[in-house]
């Protein structure tokens, strides 16, 4: 099927959820509402002639200023029909979250993860919502485009300090 | 292999108390294939609980990508996947270049193919060579290692460097390969079949390599779809999806290979396919050497590429466009958003941009194959023996640089 056709799709079952269709250099781009996220999914996944069997992957990005500042993007991707679609769930700034789709791709589990740790951005009924590849107790969301590329510089990460002193008796390190 | 018959009932009635027992695995660890953490809770033998801990690695490619233009992104993928650096490169590529709507000259196209294949085939040797070492058999880590030095080899020559190769340029290449190399490859593609039975002969009928690989860390075709595997590890559960063959680039269209597929989704097919990939990789190779085009390597669209040196010297326009694009970048790109998945030895490599029409893209994603391919260690590990657990890593052939990015 053409990507343009399971837009259309998507607009006639969800009809309030569809914001916008964008196309690029041949590629489909559906921003819907985050509230039906689910459904949307689960029918794309569900439905025999589109059947987006793939979860290619999820991402999140950040749009400071817009009034939904983030975005979580799926690239879907049928195996079975190979066709290809991207879904944007349009997320507010004040309350970033959106429903987890674990359930319908247990491989979004790491991605939904990895969306949390960089923009913040929290998956109702995700199995195990954690930080996955910053620290746990990092502050701040690195990717959001207001933390700065060289991180907060007036901070020092934990355990420096600690680790200056601890080592301060038994050789000179020349840490910092 | 499954362990069915409940071990620690059997020894309750023996009366001999056991508990569960949490060991930890890495990240300091060689078979770990880099530092990959894993909790694993054990009842007995068999894993009860299998967490893996990333980001040991982390470096923020995607945040630094943001930070830079186009042009000086391409060293940072060199990164991620350090084995197959050359894959990584092409991914890049591949995918700004749909960005910007260069198109490029076929010369460069079967280049890259060539290229890309050598790189599946550096990737394999050092994958099949580790993850026999994991099981046991330490010969075949020799007899791979000759060949995979050779490849490197070849590596050199064309590009100046053997790991971080940085070899495709976005719209080309770095330079043009020479007929003595062409030669010196085609001289290898002839004899490197007779090597792949070398490593088969070693251990396709080995009783250990056939005992500690059939039936272990199996994941049935549904599963590992919906687990996202990709590349070999999805192919090996029967699933014939490979990128190369869906939405081609390169020359992959123009030259006859097939995608072998496993049955039964085990680490023995895992190694089956990898096998056959091999002997695939290098058909590819012999009939883009046999067919390669004459040509321009370098596609015509000055403001994103760099133009040929003969006409910076001699042109003023191309002499200032080579100024802008070393000292500032591409001042402008298309502005919109796209995902471009290629196929790296490892599964799909995606690239997702949102670019805004500056020359820095206002977010790179990177989806890389083995990021996904550890979510589903646990999935794969879970009920088996912890001795297994070595030869599960080895079979879905992870680099930790490109998991953690």
């Amino acid at each position: 099927m053409e990507p343009l056709e399971i837009a259309n799709r998507i607009r006639d079952k969800f009809p309030l959820e569809v914001a916008d269709i964008k196309t690029f250099r041949d590629q489909v781009f559906v921003s819907v509402k985050s509230g039906k996220i689910i459904d949307i999914c689960r029918y794309l996944y569900e439905d025999p002639d589109i059947f987006m069997n793939f979860l290619s992957d999820l991402c999140g990005v950040d749009y400071p200023g817009r009034t939904h500042r983030f975005e979580v993007v799926y690239s879907l991707y049928s195996i079975k029909h190979n066709h290809r679609i991207i879904l944007k769930a349009l997320i507010l700034e004040d309350n970033p979250a959106i429903d987890s789709v674990v359930q319908i791709w247990s491989g979004a589990n790491w991605h939904e993860r990895e969306a949390c740790d960089m923009y913040g951005i929290v998956f109702n009924g995700h199995p195990d919502l954690r930080r996955i590849l910053m620290p746990d107790d990092w502050e701040g969301f690195p990717l959001r485009k207001d933390y700065p590329l060289k991180g907060r510089e007036d901070r020092e990460y934990r355990g420096l300090e600690e680790l200056k002193e601890l080592h301060a008796h038994d050789r000179d390190w020349n840490i910092g | 292999m499954k362990d069915n018959s409940n071990g620690s009932n059997n020894l309750n009635n023996n009366r001999i108390a056991t508990k569960e027992l949490t060991l930890n695995l890495g990240p300091q660890h060689p078979a770990t294939h880099g530092v990959l953490r894993l909790v694993l809770d054990l009842n007995g033998e068999t894993i009860v609980k299998c967490t893996p801990y990333i980001g040991y690695l982390h470096r923020g490619v995607e945040k630094l990508a943001e930070h830079r233009n186009y042009l000086q992104i391409l060293p940072l993928t060199d990164r991620l996947d350090y084995i197959s650096s050359m894959s990584n490169n092409i991914g890049y590529c591949v995918a700004v270049e749909k960005l910007f709507g260069i198109e490029l000259p076929e010369r460069t196209e079967f280049i890259r193919t060539i290229a890309g294949e050598m790189s599946r085939i550096a990737n394999h040797l050092l994958w099949l060579a580790t993850h026999a070492l994991d099981i046991g058999a330490m010969t075949v880590f020799l007899y791979c290692f000759r060949e995979r030095e050779k490849i490197l080899d070849f590596f050199e020559r064309l590009c100046g460097a053997r790991l971080t190769v940085s070899y495709t340029r976005v719209g080309g290449l770095k330079n043009d390969v020479e007929p003595q190399w062409l030669e010196d490859l085609y001289k290898f593609t002839d004899e490197f079949p007779m090597r792949i039975e070398q490593y088969e002969t070693l251990i396709d009928k080995n009783r250990i390599w056939l005992r500690r690989t059939k039936g272990v860390g199996v994941i049935s075709a549904e599963e590992a779809l919906n687990w996202g595997l990709s590349g070999p590890a999805l192919r090996g559960s029967g699933v014939p999806y490979d990128v190369r063959k869906t939405m081609p680039y390169g020359a992959y269209d123009k030259v006859k290979w097939e995608v072998p597929t496993g049955k039964n989704g085990d680490v023995y097919d895992r190694y089956r396919v990898r096998m056959e990939e091999f002997r695939q990789s290098n058909s590819i190779i012999r009939q883009c050497i046999e067919k390669l085009p004459d040509g321009a390597i370098m596609a015509d669209a000055p403001k994103f590429v760099l133009p040929a040196k003969d006409r910076v010297l001699s042109d003023m326009e191309h002499l200032i466009h080579h100024f802008v694009l070393i000292t500032k970048g591409p001042q402008t790109a298309p502005e919109g958003e796209l995902y471009v998945a290629t196929e790296v030895p490892k599964g799909e490599l995606g690239f997702y941009f949102v670019s805004d029409g500056t020359g820095k893209p206002y977010r790179m994603r990177v989806r890389s194959p083995s990021f996904v391919h550890v979510s589903a260690l646990p999935k794969i590990t879970e009920g088996e023996l912890v001795a297994d657990v070595i030869a599960n890593i080895g079979s879905i052939d992870i680099v930790l640089g490109e998991c953690d990015r």
